[in-house]
């Protein structure tokens, strides 16, 4: 029986509903453990001890009073610091927001806390969650716990390297064009991205409206599903919000048969361009799921070539609109140039000292992308870019349940291998982008290791609303795999701290 | 031919209030000339009758009720003003446009 | 920055055709705001009608107000507009401080009403037909005030910025180009203002008043010589706030480009201020590249689809259109022409209207609201609708002269009460005093005296001399200091000189 820390969220829940260990108890072990390796990790930008604790200790009455008002009562959990808290500093990353403490809690948090959910601290991420790597951070990079010197994805690097290094059981997320996916894959943990609309945007500090999805981050799909119960459902401060409920996720991850599941392999996400040992442990997924009976058909999605194109495009676009918001005036960080600037002048002089160079960059692109003379060839165009692919997973999803592929074309590179080369750091989210662009849900579990014996993860996605279906798909592979390595594969990770 | 000038940059930082040095000009420029060059393939791929895509999930004819819900108070509006008076926001004078 | 040079108006109008295009921004009256769900209301404290989406704080989201849309629906049918089965919101990007999220949400190429039309009439009884090019919904911005430099913009040391007002539901209309008013241009554009004024405020979806900046208006201008294709360079004159500005300004701008151009020089296209106080605009800024507003369709807010049959229950419930209202009203109160265009052109038919329903006779409203309350305004320089009287109020007055409580005297005196803001015409009467004095034990006892006083009177009525009653009646009148009834004391003093 290993240590406490490495149990899965569920197994924790249930030792806290039973009352074999209080969630101030379990609280404050994440927390020691979180402040002694945060340090190694930098996955929190922020630990909330005393909230934390407050927290933990309304859990714990929720429990003894005999209404445990969710499954996961009592389990803290660490949460991306693009969403706001009332009660702790929200710096999307950046500078900009270096004080910035929020006048009201994100939908999400809301129903963290009213779950009672103890939050341990704030994680991680590229500046407005731009970014594969955290490098983009204006707080310094997060660390990849199967190797320090390497990435732990991005944008959420801080929520998968606290997961994975097991500085928090279970965390939130966000993904806009893989950055709950790709930093799962590269932590050996799994990530999970909710049909858009089906969490509260409500509080998320937006990147790209269009493209944005709350979702969970954990060392297990049951967990997943579990935190995605409890962060869904309609919400009427979010025009996007969905109104119907698609149901019990926890339920669905309980139906793990794979057997006469129809599986559909992107050729698209197949072949080259994606690493030797990933596309190696893909191809034995792929034998493992047939052997367990499932029913694998190749499809075609000619659009996706253009997928990234019309993210690139769609993203900085829609994300030089949301940040022109901050411009000293109302909140955040104002910079004062020299002699008797006008209002202009301090904006734009905020701005150039707030803004790091990928949030310069992409807010740039963006503003040309939409500029007269430009919009429809570019902005016009990767709008009906996205039809097209919407039209291919329908045509995939016509002849198959759900689609996989290979979640990130490499393992975790090493840092500042990409950073000078912005266009291979866009490549990085070849295999994830067509969901965002679909609304689609999709999730990576470990498939296990590959180049440099570091993490690779295996996606699995679903038509829109059938989140359940991806749970089941991806608890069926998690089971196929984990009987045959004969435990997680975050098992397989190295001690942290340790020498 | 290069999409993005030097001059583009300017006039982009300008609209995006960014202030630009003449260096950062210079490497943007270069940097945004290579992605919009790749990104632009996106023209070749889609015809005059396609339809535009704006919003993944199709909806429509999400309305609020006119009931008025409790609002922030003076003070929290201003609690991360970087400067107020007069519970109102400060600001630099306004660059004359009249 | 002094006037400038003028060309004769006759002479401006006999050298160019003008050609005139209007647009109204009008401010909706519904409880709260556009995208959120504080109150919309004028004159409360500053910043405290904000929330985190008017506020445009980091991660909130619009939610678009049912009512405003209902509204807008409304007034794009009573301006015979077709309403869009697909309307869109769209985001207009430009960075000024009183902007919260540095854009606009308003709508651009699908907006809600578009293709109407509006007959004005004029006071030569001319009817001409505007044409409506669009309307649409959008936010009004917050209110920015200067401190030094006089309170202008120009020379301020800074400013302030209350966002009460930000998110608040405007409708656009505008017009589209209005050629062949000639001379009549300036007061075909105030007619036209005032007519939209009417309209909304007969819906009751605006309280429409100017003075508050309920209803704004900004008046493009250009002039060609005559038999000239190509349309002259246009000036906008913004934020024209009262029926008077609108047609002075358009007067002015007519008399200054037609010299301009007369002395061979060019009119820069660029928007222009009214200045009220002086009688000029002045120049703002130029039309330049820097107006790229880059629209694209908001992401945050989902498409705006009215059902046929909601246009069409709005369409059943909108008032009598105001032109045959005016046909109607001038037969039901059989005045002449000039009787009934002299209420017209004081923008006082509603006044007049509601009084008359309330049981005045049409002379005696008219007489009230174009004689001395129409004078009271003048005097205190306010608009009317800024005094404390109301049609109530009138009605009263009225029927308080025809039950004989009140003389003309007496009522101007009462009327100045209310006016002060005394209470009603009955509290005002109580306060001051202002009964006429019909109980005959006061009245015979005054009559007595006077008739003692000057007995000489007395016998040239017995005489037969009736006529000579005048002056024991006016002494009488002289001793109830006014407030007695005259055909009374006369009776009085007849009964007593047979007696
Ligand atoms: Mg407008
Ligand atoms: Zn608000």
């Amino acid at each position: 029986m290993s240590e406490v820390y490495k149990k899965p969220a569920s197994e924790l829940a249930h030792m806290v509903q039973n009352k074999e260990i209080s969630s101030v108890e379990l609280t404050k072990l994440f927390l020691d453990r979180s402040e002694k390796l945060n340090p190694l990790t930098n996955s929190y930008l922020q630990i909330t001890r005393e909230s934390a604790l407050e927290q933990a200790e309304n859990a714990d009455r929720m429990i003894a009073s005999g209404e445990a008002p969710s499954a996961l009562t009592g389990v803290p959990i660490a949460v991306k610091d693009n969403l706001t808290t009332t009660d702790a500093i929200t710096t999307a990353g950046s500078k900009i927001l270096e004080n910035y403490l929020p006048q009201y809690d994100s939908t999400v948090v809301s129903k963290l806390r009213a779950a009672g959910m103890p939050i341990l601290g704030k994680t991680n991420l590229d500046e407005f969650a731009m970014g594969s790597s955290t490098e983009f951070s204006a707080y310094g990079p997060s660390k990849n716990p199967w190797d320090l010197e390497r990435i732990p994805g991005g944008s959420g690097g801080g929520s998968s390297s606290a997961v994975s290094g097991f500085l928090a059981p279970i965390a939130i997320g966000s993904d806009t064009g893989g950055s709950i996916r790709f930093p799962a894959a590269v932590t050996g943990s799994v990530g999970a991205k909710p049909t858009y609309g089906a969490v509260s945007r409500y509080g998320l500090i937006a990147l790209a409206s269009s493209l944005d999805q709350v979702g969970p981050v954990t060392n297990d799909v049951t967990d997943a599903a579990m935190l995605q119960d409890v962060i869904a459902g309609h919400d009427p401060m979010d025009s996007t919000s969905l109104t119907e409920s698609l149901g019990q996720m926890a339920e669905f991850a309980k139906n793990n048969d794979v057997k006469g599941l129809r599986i559909g392999v992107i050729k698209q996400l197949a072949s080259d361009g994606f690493h030797p040992g990933i596309k190696a442990r893909f191809d034995e997924s792929i034998q493992l799921l047939t052997d367990a009976g499932a029913q694998i058909v190749e499809v075609d999605c000619p659009s996706f070539e253009y997928a990234v194109s019309a993210y690139y495009l769609i993203l900085p676009a829609e994300a030089s609109s949301n940040l022109a918001r901050f411009d000293s005036v109302r909140f955040g960080k104002r910079v004062l140039p020299e002699g008797s600037p006008t209002i202009e002048r301090v904006m734009a002089a905020t701005r150039e000292a707030g803004f790091g160079p990928e949030v310069k960059r992409r807010i740039i692109l963006g503003t040309y992308a939409l500029s007269s003379g430009y919009y429809d060839a570019y902005y016009g165009s990767a709008q009906k870019v996205r039809t097209l692919i919407q039209r291919d997973f329908e045509k995939a999803f016509a002849a198959a349940d759900v689609l996989i592929s290979p979640t990130a074309p490499t393992t975790a590179f090493k840092f500042g291998e990409k950073l000078d080369d912005p266009l291979a750091m866009y490549l990085n989210d070849i295999a994830t982008i067509p969901a965002n662009l679909a609304g689609i849900p999709g999730i990576s579990v470990p498939n296990g290791l590959a180049e440099n014996d570091m993490p690779s993860g295996l996606q699995i996605l679903a038509p829109a609303m059938k989140d359940g279906l991806m749970y089941s798909a991806a608890a069926g592979i998690e089971k196929l795999h984990n009987d045959q390595w004969g435990k997680r594969m975050i098992d397989f990770a190295p001690e942290l701290g340790v020498n | 031919m290069s999409e993005i000038t030097p001059e583009n940059v300017r006039h982009l930082a300008s609209l995006a209030r960014i202030l630009v040095t003449d260096e950062e000009v210079e490497k943007l420029a270069k940097e945004l000339d290579v992605i919009v060059e790749s990104v632009a393939q996106v023209k070749s791929a889609v015809s005059e009758d396609t339809p535009a895509t704006s919003h993944p999930i199709p909806m429509a004819n999400v309305y609020r009720e006119d009931e008025v819900k409790p609002s922030l108070s003076q003070q929290q509006a201003l609690s991360n003003a970087p400067d107020q008076a007069e519970g109102k926001f400060k600001v630099n004078a306004i660059l004359d446009e009249e | 920055m002094a006037k400038a040079e003028l060309m004769d108006f006759d002479k401006a109008i006999e050298k160019y055709e003008v050609v005139i295009g209007l647009e109204v921004h009008v401010e909706l009256n519904t409880n709260t705001k556009m995208f959120c769900g504080c109150a919309n209301v004028f004159g409360n404290e500053p910043n405290t009608n904000v929330c985190p989406v008017c506020l445009g704080l980091p991660g909130a989201l619009p939610v678009v107000n049912g009512k405003a849309v209902e509204s807008s629906i409304a007034i794009g049918l009573a301006l015979n507009c077709s309403i869009a089965a697909d309307g869109r919101f769209a985001r207009k990007n430009y960075f000024y401080p009183d902007l919260s999220k540095n854009f606009q949400t308003s709508q651009y190429d699908e907006p809600i009403a578009y293709e109407g039309d509006l007959d004005v009439p004029v006071a030569s009884g001319k009817v001409f037909t505007v044409g409506i090019e669009r309307a649409h919904m959008e936010e009004d911005a917050g209110k920015l005030t200067h401190v030094g430099g006089a309170g202008r913009i120009q020379g301020a040391e800074h400013s302030l910025v209350d966002f009460n007002r930000a998110g608040v539901p405007l409708v656009e209309i505008v017009t589209k180009p209005i050629y062949g008013a000639e001379a009549e241009a300036p007061e075909l554009a105030s007619a036209y203002v005032r007519q939209i004024r009417e309209i909304v405020r007969a819906m009751d979806v605006s309280d429409a008043r100017m003075e508050r900046g309920n209803v704004r208006c900004d008046a493009n201008v250009s002039l060609r010589p005559r038999g000239q294709e190509k349309l002259g360079t246009r000036t906008e004159t913004k934020n024209v706030n009262s029926l008077r500005s609108v047609e002075n300004a358009v007067r002015y701008e007519i008399q200054r480009q037609a010299h301009i151009l007369e002395s061979g020089g060019s009119i820069t296209q660029e928007t222009r201020h009214w200045h009220e106080d002086k009688k000029y605009t002045s120049a703002g800024r130029p039309k330049s590249d820097a107006d790229d507003y880059r629209y694209f369709p908001e992401p945050d807010l989902v498409p705006v689809q009215p059902s046929d049959e909601l246009i069409e229950k709005i369409r059943s419930l909108l008032p009598e259109n105001p032109a045959s209202r005016r046909v109607r009203l001038q037969s039901e109160w059989g005045m002449g022409d000039l009787e009934f265009r002299d209420i017209v052109n004081s923008d006082l038919l509603d006044e007049v209207d509601q009084t008359v329903s309330l049981g005045a006779s049409p002379q005696a409203a008219k007489k009230w609201w174009t004689g001395e309350i129409a004078r009271i305004a003048n005097v205190e320089g306010k608009e009317f609708t800024e005094l404390e009287i109301t049609p109530k109020d009138v009605a009263e007055l009225e029927e308080m002269i025809q039950s004989g409580k009140l003389n003309d005297r007496l009522a101007r005196e009462a009327l100045a009460g209310v006016i002060a803001g005394e209470g009603n015409v009955s509290e005002v009467m109580a306060s001051r005093g202002l009964e006429v004095v019909s109980d005959d034990g006061a009245l015979t006892a005054a009559v007595d005296k006077a008739l003692a006083e000057q007995p000489d009177v007395l016998e040239k009525i017995k005489a037969g001399k009736e006529q000579a009653a005048g002056a024991i009646i006016g002494a009488v009148m002289k001793e109830m200091r006014g407030q007695a009834d005259a055909a009374r004391v006369r009776e009085l003093i007849l009964e007593r000189a047979k007696a």
